[in-house]
């Protein structure tokens, strides 16, 4: 029972303010995913994901094998290295160190960097100064530094949430750092990690920038890359190509396979992120 | 032994948090290695206030794309922080939590949509709408529908932040207004919302960078003119556009100067990041 005695014009007018502005953000959301499922999936067709050689520039399966690649290989490198260096943080690390808070500092630093430097990072160092032109290991490497602050943050998040006397009752019984780290916390921390990586994936899948410029685009000539210095061609690489610049004679069939590989990108994204909210939850349950 | 694995273990996990320190001290270093040189040879002068960008004939300036990326970047402003900020006070405030259950991963996946999907959905929904506006323009890809699309595209952040900033002011603020007589909406909207001011403002700086780093979509709506921007209906090109467009044949100085591009975006960006966790840190104090 709110004061309804109070309740003046003005009042009605920020409550339909409120309303007003959450239904615009809904109805932006509501419309783009309608949008790109209703005018997208007529236009997924099994020919889309053909596998017969020669391939033509409009199937969809060699980029979506490029991509799962290229998500399996970032997360080997930034997965190991965001765990440790989380776990350095939160159970080593005193909170007044100095190091520690240029790593902080620098682990912000590298969220907040768009992924178009990233991809220009990439190329610098990778694609031309270690010679390994545009290929899968360049990609795969720049979107792994990408994801790594926010491994770090997530397992951060998880290891904190874990509680002290767990700690606690591991050296009372005569552990060590180590293996109280390994044992006792972070199986305790698992599900906020996997959350976290999941989110990873989500974000390496939808990666464009940065793969355009390490990875490369130009179409695959055989289904899988025969080598990690294999030039690919990811996913949102393909749908941006199709988009942009679609195979002279075939814009109408470079815009409707992008059409449906902007569905197929949609529902990856989609079933990641409610992949990761149902871990989540299972943590927030213990 | 026991003691040998344990230091060594703790010597692994502190390089492996070393790691992102090297790679910002890396990004910083080809960066601007190989920024500076070229900047150098355009003329500091020639290369940030220079109106021409013709790397054919030797003009590398680059005005045209500063400007361009402060335009759009205000315009993804003007239209997703009002709605952003409003719709954190309905998540925090007005919202029962039966629909906060189902509206927040709703919000979630806004921020989870890849710029590519965006960008395609500004390039055949947006554009088209905004080419039949009353008004004389060449096409639709102008400096209005890349404001609009990162406008929606930073609303996830906007929201985010704000939401959590909304959710930190103490309860009694709300509690007190309230015994004051103050209805919901005024205890909400002149009491609750400033005492957020900081952490909304936080949320801003976030949204203003994540817009002026957006690549993608921009280059799919906005038309990428090289020229001075010519207002909300005509053409327009980025900094982060111009590094994606051209990066793919560009060679020797042409390269060099797409690469300074990348320096001054990088210098931009820079800047937002530290004021953000400037604020944030005088927040939690």
């Amino acid at each position: 029972m709110r004061n309804k005695t109070t309740r003046k014009p003005i009042d009605i007018v920020f409550r339909c303010i409120t309303y007003f502005a959450i239904s615009m953000t809904l109805f932006a959301l509501i419309y783009i995913i309608g949008y790109i499922l209703f005018s997208g999936l007529p236009h997924l067709r099994p020919s889309l994901f053909s596998f017969n050689p020669p391939l033509d520039s409009i199937s969809i399966t060699p980029p979506i094998i490029s991509t799962i690649i290229l998500i399996f290989s970032a997360l080997i490198i930034a997965v190991p290295l965001g765990i440790f260096a989380a776990i350095y943080l939160v159970e080593y690390a005193k909170r007044d160190n100095k190091v520690v808070k240029i790593i902080r500092l620098t682990t912000e630093t590298l969220a907040g960097i768009p992924s178009i430097v990233y991809g220009l990072f990439g190329w610098l160092f990778l694609v031309i100064f270690l010679g390994w032109s545009q290929s899968l290991l360049a990609g795969a490497i720049t979107v792994s530094i990408m994801v790594l602050p926010l491994i770090i943050r997530t397992t951060e998040e998880a290891l904190k949430s874990v509680s002290d006397s767990f700690r606690e009752g591991s050296f009372g019984l005569g552990a060590g750092r180590l293996r109280t780290v390994f044992r006792i916390v972070l199986p305790s921390a698992i599900p906020g990690i996997l959350a976290g990586v999941i989110l990873a994936i989500g974000r390496i899948a939808g990666e464009t920038a940065a793969l355009l410029l390490t990875a490369g685009g130009s179409p695959a000539s055989t289904i899988f890359p025969t080598s990690i210095f294999d030039s690919v061609r990811p996913l949102s690489v393909h749908m941006y190509l199709l988009v942009m610049e679609p195979a002279p004679g075939y814009f109408d069939e470079s815009r409707n396979a992008a059409y449906a590989t902007a569905v197929v990108l949609l529902i990856t994204v989609v079933g990641i992120n409610a992949l990761s909210a149902f871990v989540a939850k299972r943590l927030a349950k213990g | 032994m026991k003691n040998f694995k344990e230091n060594l273990m703790r010597i692994v996990f502190f390089i492996s948090a070393l790691a992102s320190v090297a790679a910002v001290a890396l990004i910083c270093l080809f960066l601007f290695a190989n920024g500076f040189p070229a900047m150098r040879e355009i003329g500091f002068v020639n290369f940030l206030l220079g109106q021409v960008w013709a790397p054919g004939r030797g003009y590398y300036g680059i005005l045209p794309f500063i400007l361009g990326s402060i335009y759009v970047t205000a315009g993804a402003i003007v239209v997703g922080v009002p709605i952003g900020i409003i719709s954190a006070v309905f998540m925090s405030r007005f919202c029962p939590k039966r629909t906060y259950k189902l509206i927040k991963p709703a919000i979630n996946l806004l921020a989870g949509i890849p710029s590519v999907v965006y960008g395609f959905f500004g390039l055949v929904v947006l554009v088209p709408l905004i080419m039949g506006l009353p008004f004389e323009m060449r096409s639709g890809q102008t400096m209005l529908a890349a404001s609009l699309l990162l406008g929606i595209m930073i609303l996830p952040t906007v929201i985010a932040v704000s939401e959590s900033a909304l959710r930190s002011v103490p309860e009694s603020y709300y509690e007190g207004a309230l015994a004051l007589g103050a209805s919901h909406e005024r205890s909400v909207y002149f009491c609750v919302l400033p005492a957020a001011r900081s952490g909304i403002f936080a949320a801003v700086i976030l949204g203003i960078g994540r817009a002026i780093g957006e690549t993608m979509a921009v280059i799919m709506v906005a038309g990428n003119q090289p020229r001075m921007p010519a207002g909300l209906l005509s053409g327009v090109r980025t900094m982060t556009a111009n590094i994606g467009l051209e990066m793919s044949y560009a060679g020797g100085l042409h390269r060099d100067a797409l690469i300074a591009t990348g320096v001054v975006l990088f210098v931009f960006i820079l800047i937002i990041n530290w004021s953000f966790s400037m604020l944030k840190r005088s927040m939690e104090q």
